[in-house]
């Protein structure tokens, strides 16, 4: 497994040089015959855009949007079916529960940033019954028995207090995100990283990120692309950015 | 029981006996069970948890990628539409096939058609589900001329590409028989594809359901372009409308542990939205699907629509101008002023208005009149007919066309009682 500050590394160079190209110039209209409804005669001045994100990125972004459709076509996704086709269901259930079951170890601790006790609660319940009755976490038996699962990660901890979501940004590999969130990708990593080294044996420990990435593309049914709109890219950040306007304030 | 109560149900009686002496040919439909009687919201919400058909969680409904037309060049903006995307759910055994076809702007796996493929699939049939002709994907990928919207043209399409799947699925399937059905635009496109199957004949399908139908495509797509125009406040004041139904909406969703399945109808029932606003939200939903699908037909041809002629728009673009200015355009403007033109040559006897008629199950009234293979299932209240329509469907389909009391625009579909019928019409266990 690669080592990570140079994965790191890398991805920083990928974004640094990305961000060089800016998105295509705008085509001077008025080189061109004017279309049978052109945006000057059809669109208010005072017209207010609801799909509106601030991206000053979007060239840089597009550029990465577009690469992790490769990388899922050539990388991800071909992973992602041998997994699904080598092993049995149960096992994949398993494995992934196993991941879930840290991702409410991140709700504790940020429901705890978040001063959110009710939260914290919830998630260290279903973290304790998980881990115990359901053999270290292999075995979703708290969400059996019903209790509630919130979702709370670091960026949604910034936004909490106030911190504002910054541009818009597509990450490699990952996706849609913006500047807030993308940071707070960092000390929640460190976390699962942290227990996970407590917990797991070494050889587990080595490919546990791998694990957990096959896992999360196998369980996020979106394709770049797929609807086919030239729209898509817009649509999907503003669905995004709403989204996790919403479940800050949630 | 009061006099007055009794006197009052008496004359309700009454008007409800002279409405089924009218509607003598049809199948009426009682002790319908189906919760919205409002067709604004039928049609926005859908089927609340609790009424829904009992489907498998899972069935092996798998995509597929086809090559329609391989010397086609693409835009760069339009790169990855290259290839036809459907899904499939097959049986191990030999089974009877069908097909499906989506409505209006949605996908070959969109929520309506993975409903359908779950029932069929679980009544034994090899499932095969089709996008509708105007999405995106069907438009760059299968669509013979970019430009969708006439009624043949578009079921030659359709049969092209069914065509092209059996061969592929051949090799690997027995099918006993064909059949189809579709929903909404995909109801519409079915007759005709029906219809194009006793020429051709590869299919030869032993039954056809069009399930809520436009009578006439300009009709139905002039109301729903007119329902932008119930924002509170008029179009301009859209901003405004939204700004409050995402406010609604985060309320619930800050309430509410998962969005589930009834999150829609707990989202209506909280936002006490009026009639005007859920049509607004219906004909926004509608212009936003449409905008998408006319400027992938304008990027094809370079008509120069919204995009000027000759402007060569690259994957990366700032597509923003044009995103504002199709907001703003509804699909009866596509119509005249790029579907028609378009055409115009190919139909030179024709004028605009003739053309744009031609497009209607009238226009096939004869053929569906005397197939008794095909049949409908509609609702009363549907809000994509202009008042009367619906008679259309009792006069020429007679006791073929079951017409439900309410349900709106395909809001029953996933209701027991309409997948059970769907499914019973395949089977031929009722009727």
């Amino acid at each position: 497994m690669m080592d990570q500050p140079s994965a790191r590394a890398a991805i920083i160079c990928l974004a640094l040089s990305l961000a060089a190209c800016g998105s295509s110039p705008p085509a001077k209209h008025q080189d061109y015959p004017e279309p049978v409804f052109a945006a000057q005669r059809i669109v208010p001045a005072n017209a207010v855009d609801i799909q509106k994100v601030y991206d000053p990125w979007e060239g840089m972004n597009k550029r990465i949007y577009n690469f992790n459709y490769y990388f899922d076509r050539w990388v991800f996704l071909p992973v992602v079916r041998g997994w699904e086709a080598a092993v049995p269901r149960p096992a994949r259930v398993g494995v992934h529960n196993f991941f879930e079951n840290f991702r409410d170890v991140r709700t504790m601790a940020n429901s705890l940033l978040q001063a959110s006790p009710g939260k914290f609660f919830q998630s260290t319940g279903r973290v304790l019954v998980n881990s115990t009755i359901g053999l270290f976490g292999l075995i979703d038996v708290a969400s059996s028995m019903g209790m509630p699962k919130p979702d709370e990660d670091f960026g949604q901890t910034l936004g909490h207090w106030g911190v504002g979501t910054g541009p818009y940004l597509v990450l490699p590999l990952l996706g849609p995100s913006n500047l807030r969130d993308g940071v707070g990708l960092v000390p929640d990593f460190m976390l699962q990283d942290y227990i996970q080294n407590d917990l797991l044996a070494q050889p587990v420990r080595a490919t546990a990120f791998l694990f957990d990435s096959i896992d999360t593309r196998a369980h996020t049914t979106f394709r770049y692309y797929e609807t086919g709109s030239a729209f898509e890219y817009q649509t999907v950040r503003w669905l995004y950015t709403t989204k996790r306007e919403l479940d800050v304030e949630k | 029981m009061t006099i007055a109560d009794f006197s009052q149900r008496m004359v309700v009686g009454f008007i409800l006996l002279m409405l089924a002496s009218f509607a003598s040919a049809t199948v009426t439909v009682k002790d319908y069970g189906y919760p919205l009687t409002d067709r604004y919201a039928a049609t926005v919400v859908g089927t609340p948890e609790g009424y829904e058909a009992r489907l498998p969680e899972y069935i092996p409904f798998k995509k597929r990628w086809l090559t329609v037309f391989p010397e086609r060049q693409l835009p760069d903006l339009l790169w990855y539409g290259k290839e036809m995307i459907y899904s499939v759910a097959l049986q191990k055994k030999a089974a009877p096939l069908i097909f499906l076809i989506a409505g209006t702007g949605a996908a070959h796996n969109g929520g309506k058609n993975t409903n359908m493929a779950r029932a069929f699939y679980q009544a034994g049939f090899h499932v095969v589900a089709l996008s509708s002709p105007t999405y995106p994907n069907f438009v760059t990928s299968a669509s013979s001329t970019g430009v969708v919207g006439d009624a043949q043209r578009d079921a030659a399409d359709l049969y092209h590409v069914m065509e092209m799947i059996w061969a592929e699925l051949d090799e690997d399937i027995d099918a006993t028989s064909f059949n189809l059905t579709g929903y909404s635009l995909g109801g519409f496109n079915s007759a005709y594809v029906a219809k194009l199957d006793e020429e051709r004949k590869t299919f030869n399908f032993r039954r056809v359901l069009l399930i809520n139908p436009p009578v006439s495509l300009y009709n139905s797509i002039s109301l729903l372009d007119r329902m932008t125009q119930s924002i509170p406040g008029g179009e301009d004041n859209f901003a405004g409308f939204f700004e409050r139904l995402v406010q609604g909406f985060s309320k619930i969703y800050k309430d509410e542990d998962d969005i589930g399945g009834d999150f829609l109808y707990k989202a209506y029932k909280a936002m006490h939205l009026q009639n005007e606003e859920l049509a607004a939200l219906i004909g926004v939903s509608f212009r936003i699907s449409s905008g998408s699908m006319v400027f992938t037909s304008d990027v094809m041809t370079d008509y120069g629509f919204v995009k000027p002629k000759g402007l060569e728009l690259d994957r990366y673009a700032d597509l923003t101008v044009y995103d504002q200015v199709l907001s703003r355009v509804g699909f009866t403007d596509y119509y005249h002023d790029f579907f028609y033109p378009y055409y115009k040559a190919d139909y030179p006897q024709m004028s605009r208005d003739e053309f744009i008629a031609a497009i209607g199950l009238h226009s096939i009234a004869d053929y569906l009149r005397n197939s008794p293979k095909i049949t409908v299932m509609h609702n009363q209240d549907d809000i994509i007919l202009e008042p009367g329509e619906i008679e259309f469907f009792n006069e020429v389909f007679g006791d073929r066309a079951t017409i439900y009391p309410h349900g709106g625009h395909c809001g029953n579909m996933n209701y027991r009682d309409n997948v059970a019928h769907m499914v019973a019409t395949f089977t031929g266990e009722a009727q």
